[in-house]
């Protein structure tokens, strides 16, 4: 089932918070009417909730830090950085005070901050303005990261970043996405369906086969890449090769239970993520499955990720370099013949 | 113009900030203090004097590394402090923040320098969109002036007209860094240029500060921000021992000891009463919190969501 695109739900998701939560403010570059953000994403707020949303000059520690002060003081402000690389401007407000002072303040203090960026590459804008970065937040005690995808609504994940979160949410989008719609529920090939905790960030499952037919595969994944895998989901099932694929959106606290279940029974573990490969998301997810299951059983374990190299700004270049579908069919046919 | 009262509590409260420190070196020395300790010694006016001049219910204020004269001055919390400093399970932050991150009621402090300046001006938008009347006031060092994010946050007070006020303590040494091997022109000058009214007093004559400091809370009350330059001297070393200023010129400034030119203006019956009610809590502190214990780590952790291995 197609709906909204990704870019207004997340917009509509802005305007309920605003509607729903007086406390709830905005502030970063760009952000203003008629303009609304450079993807659009704040599109109409400011001109719908005047006195709420602020545009601020290119200053993105401070965007950062103003917003830890106002999330202690009662508000829930939700800032934008335009370009997520830019996020490493503000590292030192995420990871030093941010997600530290609800820990060195004893419990005392909560920040309830959302901090909203696009990350992700193959729309040609180069080596600063298309990375993913949020592997090096990944880890850091105290602080959320969430990431969306093309099979759950980003908006709701939004809603529940602003209004049910007490602690700091790095919130990444995917620049790729914005465009999309959302795919809910799956169609005649692709099965969806969201595993929810208590988190209230749902982990997505996505399987191209159909009930009572056993896996082949299981892969993990999160974020923009959730499009290369649909293309590569659907390649695959016309090869008849079954794969179980879950995408988390809380990457900061993976719910690992249902992927050790699934590898227990396909053996095989494909992890892949847009960032390029090592010390990242997949790695984490390969080393922790292989501490549970592989003490029980033998599994084959694979990762997909970018080059480890600088992001070309040429079209080919940077096809070339960040991972594709077909890069995620190869790895998956490999792991099943070899 | 102080009245008497409020001499003899000015100089309590100084007598306290400097006998908390001499102590905090000494338990330090004995081994008895983890980690490192910054002391303020010789900068008590500064502290006093701009915290006297708030509304301590509802104003915040923000502090940095060399922060015990902040917190005592504010929240008169001796006990709380010395247990956090020793990582008591009773300290303010239960152990965990130690010396440089504080936080009790309207008091936060943080060990990044300067990293804490957008967070307090951004606690001060919040207090301005909340319209409770409350403003930040936020501690800064000669050396914090290095830091870029510290220039940005001018920018955002000073073009959002945010209630806050900026207190420079230009102590003249970065660690064991000259200013003026560092920084070009004038501190005081630098606020100036974001059109944020500046204010530059002696930070050894406390009346001097409170009354500086009274102007300026009144101006960022009216909604703009403020910055009070302050020129001190850190009598003692960094932190721990580590001191390699020209021991003539520590001596010189010793003469300046602002402690004993204020306490000279406090009748000798005042001064010996107040003597003897901060060497009685003083010692009174250090006692119990010989005999406290850390917190639980586990129970911390839980608290704190380590919840890493429970999910799998």
């Amino acid at each position: 089932m197609s709906t909204a695109t990704i870019v207004s739900d997340l917009n509509r998701a802005l305007r309920e918070c605003f509607l729903a939560d007086g406390r709830v403010v905005l502030w970063g570059e760009d952000v203003l009417s008629p303009y609304g953000g450079a993807f659009k994403v704040t599109a109409g707020i400011s001109a719908d909730f005047p006195g709420r949303v602020f545009t601020t000059p290119i200053s993105e520690a401070a965007i950062v830090g103003m917003g830890v002060g106002a999330a202690m003081r009662g508000l829930r402000p939700v800032v934008e950085i335009m370009f997520g690389d830019f996020l490493l401007l503000a590292a030192d407000q995420l990871v030093n005070h941010a997600a530290k002072f609800a820990g060195m303040y004893n419990g005392a203090v909560k920040v309830p901050l959302v901090v909203r960026t696009p990350m992700g590459g193959y729309r040609g804008y180069g080596p600063t303005h298309s990375q993913s970065l949020e592997k090096h937040l990944l880890g850091v005690p105290g602080l959320r990261v969430v990431a969306v995808n093309h099979f759950t609504s980003p908006g709701a994940l939004l809603k529940t970043a602003i209004l049910g979160g007490d602690g700091p949410v790095v919130f990444i989008e995917n620049k790729a996405l914005y465009s999309q719609s959302v795919q809910l529920g799956g169609d005649g090939v692709l099965e969806v369906t969201e595993l929810d905790d208590e988190s209230g960030y749902p982990m997505v499952r996505v399987v191209n086969f159909s009930k009572g037919v056993k896996a082949d595969l299981t892969a993990v994944s999160y974020g923009g890449l959730s499009l290369q895998w649909e293309q590569a989901l659907r390649d695959l099932a016309a090869d008849e090769i079954r794969v179980e694929l879950f995408l988390p959106t809380l990457l900061s606290d993976l719910l690992l239970a249902p992927i050790a279940e699934s590898v227990s029974r396909t053996g095989r573990l494909l992890a892949s993520e847009e960032g390029t490969r090592g010390f990242s998301f997949g790695s984490e997810v390969v080393a922790r499955i292989a501490e549970t299951v592989g003490t029980k059983q033998r599994a084959k374990f694979r990762q997909v990720g970018a080059a480890r190299v600088v992001i070309p700004s040429d079209k080919s270049l940077e096809r070339e370099m960040l991972p594709s579908s077909h890069a995620l069919v190869t790895a998956a046919l490999e792991m099943i013949e070899l | 113009m102080l009245s008497s009262d409020q001499a003899i509590e000015f100089y309590r409260q100084m007598l306290l900030i400097r006998r908390f420190e001499e102590t905090a070196m000494e338990l330090f020395k004995k081994g008895v203090l983890n980690g490192t300790v910054h002391t303020c010694i010789g900068q008590e006016c500064c502290s006093v004097g701009v915290i006297n001049a708030l509304n301590r219910q509802r104003d915040v204020v923000f502090s940095n590394h060399r922060g015990h004269g902040h917190f005592l001055a504010l929240n008169d919390n001796l006990e709380g402090l010395m247990a956090e400093l020793m990582g008591r399970a009773t300290g303010v932050c239960g152990g965990i923040g130690g010396s440089q991150h504080l936080h009790q009621g309207n008091f936060y402090s943080n060990g990044i320098q300067g990293g804490i300046v957008p967070v307090a001006t951004g606690m001060a938008l919040a207090e301005k969109h909340l319209r409770t009347g409350a403003m930040c006031v936020v501690f800064l060092g000669d050396g914090t002036m290095g830091e870029g994010v510290v220039y940005e946050s001018f920018n955002l007070a000073a073009t959002w007209q945010i209630p806050i006020l900026f207190v420079i303590e230009n102590n003249r040494y970065a660690q064991t860094t000259p200013v003026e091997l560092t920084h070009c022109g004038a501190l005081a000058n630098r606020p100036r240029a974001f059109g944020i009214e500046t204010i530059c007093a002696s930070g050894f004559d406390v009346e001097e500060v409170y009354a500086r400091a009274t102007e300026l809370v009144q101006r960022v009350r009216s909604g703009q921000p403020g910055c009070l330059h302050l020129d001190t001297y850190r009598l003692a070393a960094h932190s721990k021992g580590d001191d390699t200023r020209d021991p003539a010129e520590i001596a010189a400034y010793w003469q300046k000891d602002p402690l004993k030119a204020f306490g000279a203006s406090v009748s000798a019956t005042a001064r010996d009463a107040v003597k003897r009610q901060v060497e009685t809590r003083m010692q009174e502190a250090v006692a119990s919190c010989l005999q406290g214990k850390s917190q639980d780590f586990a129970r911390y952790r839980e608290r704190m969501g380590d919840r890493e291995f429970a999910r799998t």
